[in-house]
């Protein structure tokens, strides 16, 4: 997201930039150094002899191996690829996404998820309200809009490519689901680095934490694996108003907590810093620290501050390692 | 370019809108070109359908789509939105070379950098980049956008006439401006990168 620019005065753009240039002067950890950025149409040194594998974003042209896009090359063993920075979301079997319903099919949804098509998640991919495992008849059918309708957020899993290139999701499990009370964030994808775990409960805040691989991001209220499922089943109309008023309301700390780790993350997404559980946490907590209103952490002060803190953190991790 | 500013909006690749234009293979790419009310001299309202500006589009659209691989993503669509907002001649150029930065910078595979740039003949000496002043004194005007590391010509335009010699010299110019063009944007992608992996860290 790199609609947030703040209007920095003039010692604020200074500590930026030397915040920046230190982070730019600080040795890479892995092998992706920015030696090795290339942009289009860029020759991309490789030993001719082996048989390299010309990977994603390369091209030969001549004998020349020509990256196409704007980026960091990789070399694993014979394999040389580019990997793209601010491209879209790459998709593979198993990762957890968040996605959008933007339209109902015939026995499937279709979510809006950051990649080049639509993908589907087939109403057999999901399980059913009442739990029991069983053919869908054409009441289900009938009946999707009650599970979930347009607009609403859903995280589910990869599962699979179609052979004509589309993409299917499943949601089988109880963690999967609609999400319902919290907020949907849009990162740029490179941010989001693939990790054991997606799902975080901050129990601190009381947060529920589920950082898509597609680059959205949910914050919400913590909701129990099998809660969802339980509310589905009965009638609305058979439980009394009063329980129903105590159940849809979250209390403001909550509420406040949601917003701050939602600001936090958009702020690390604007800075172009990589989305980890660790960094979010330290940067909701450093803002309660200094005592900084949440709507004031979108602005120039605590940007500066965090790139600071940024660096500070980078440059003991290499100490720690040299 | 000079005084003259574009900006241009890259969307995609996303799922095709219009289901009827979907092909299979490859990646729809769709152009619109319009000018602001306030990018001339007077301030004009424009017609969005008008014929200059259906034949700037179709001229970027075609440019482009020689450039971008677009048998990588098939069944999508690439949008590529431009709007003048100050016009000083060469507009459509500053188009291309602003289509092919903000398309490099989206992520979209593409053979090689597009660059274009303008040229005339004016007092029997040719000239690079025209503004408005020159391009309105009724000399000729050649428009030309290459591949630029494979020296390929992919869109050559020219309005009034040239006698050949005198095309091939001013056409020569402009492959020349349009290569200085290239090594700046090329310079600009690479820093941008490097900034942005920097950031990123580890």
């Amino acid at each position: 997201m790199r609609d947030l620019q703040p209007s920095l005065n003039q010692t604020q753009r200074v500590r930026l930039q030397s915040a920046l240039r230190q982070l730019h002067s600080l040795p890479s950890s892995s092998s992706s150094s920015p030696l090795s950025s290339v942009a289009v149409a860029d020759p991309i040194q490789v030993n001719h002899d082996d048989n390299i594998l010309k990977g994603h974003g390369t091209l030969d042209c001549d004998g020349e191996v020509v990256a196409t896009l704007c980026g960091v090359v990789e070399r694993v063993n014979k394999l040389v690829y580019v990997r793209a920075l601010r491209a879209r979301y790459k998709p593979e079997v198993g990762d957890i996404i968040v996605g959008r319903v933007i339209e109902i099919a015939p026995k499937r949804w279709r979510l809006e998820i950051n990649f080049s098509q639509v993908a589907v998640l087939m109403l057999s991919s999901m399980n059913l309200p009442d739990g029991i495992q069983r053919r869908r008849t054409a009441v289900d059918e009938l009946n999707m809009r009650s599970i979930f309708e347009e607009n609403d957020v859903i995280c589910a899993e990869v599962r699979g490519f179609q052979h004509d290139g589309s993409l299917h999701l499943q949601a089988r499990s109880q963690k999967y689901g609609k999400l319902e009370r919290g907020q949907l964030l849009t990162v740029p994808a490179y941010l989001v680095k693939r990790r054991k775990q997606h799902f975080h409960h901050l129990e601190q805040y009381g947060v529920d934490l589920i950082i898509g691989c597609n680059g959205f991001i949910w914050v919400g209220e913590h909701v129990e694996a099998g809660e969802n499922v339980g509310m589905l089943v009965e009638d609305q109309k058979k439980t009394s108003t009063a329980e129903e008023e105590s159940w849809s309301f979250t209390p403001l700390e909550t509420r406040k907590h949601i917003c701050r780790i939602a600001n936090a993350v958009r702020l690390l997404s604007a800075l172009g810093f990589t989305l980890t559980v660790e960094a979010i946490v330290d940067t909701a907590e450093a803002s309660l620290a200094s005592n900084i209103e949440i709507n004031d952490m979108l602005g120039a002060e605590f940007f500066v501050q965090t790139a600071e803190r940024e660096v500070q953190r980078r440059a003991s991790m290499v100490r720690k390692k040299g | 370019m000079g005084n003259t500013r574009v900006i241009v909006a890259v969307y995609g690749p996303r799922e095709v809108q219009n289901k009827s234009q979907q092909n299979n293979n490859q990646a729809l790419v769709r152009c619109e070109y319009s000018m602001a009310n306030f990018s001339t001299g007077d301030r004009t309202r424009r017609q969005k359908g008008d014929r200059r500006s259906t034949e700037i589009s179709l001229v970027i659209r075609q440019t482009m789509e020689a450039s971008i691989l677009t048998h990588l993503m098939p069944r999508s669509q690439i949008d590529i939105f431009v709007q003048v907002l100050q016009a000083d001649g060469g507009t459509r150029s500053a188009c291309i070379n602003a289509a092919t930065l903000a398309l490099a910078d989206a992520g979209i595979p593409m053979r090689d950098i597009v660059t274009s740039c303008t040229a005339g003949y004016l007092c029997s000496t040719p000239l690079l980049d025209l503004n408005y002043v020159e391009d309105s004194a009724g000399g000729p005007d050649v428009t030309v956008g290459i591949l630029s590391k494979m020296d390929k010509v992919t869109l050559l335009q020219m309005d009034a006439k040239l006698p050949m010699d005198i095309f091939e010299n001013v056409m020569q110019l402009a492959i020349e401006g349009c290569k200085a063009i290239a090594n700046y944007i090329r310079e600009v992608l690479l820093e941008n990168t490097k900034q942005l992996e920097s950031r990123r860290g580890g």
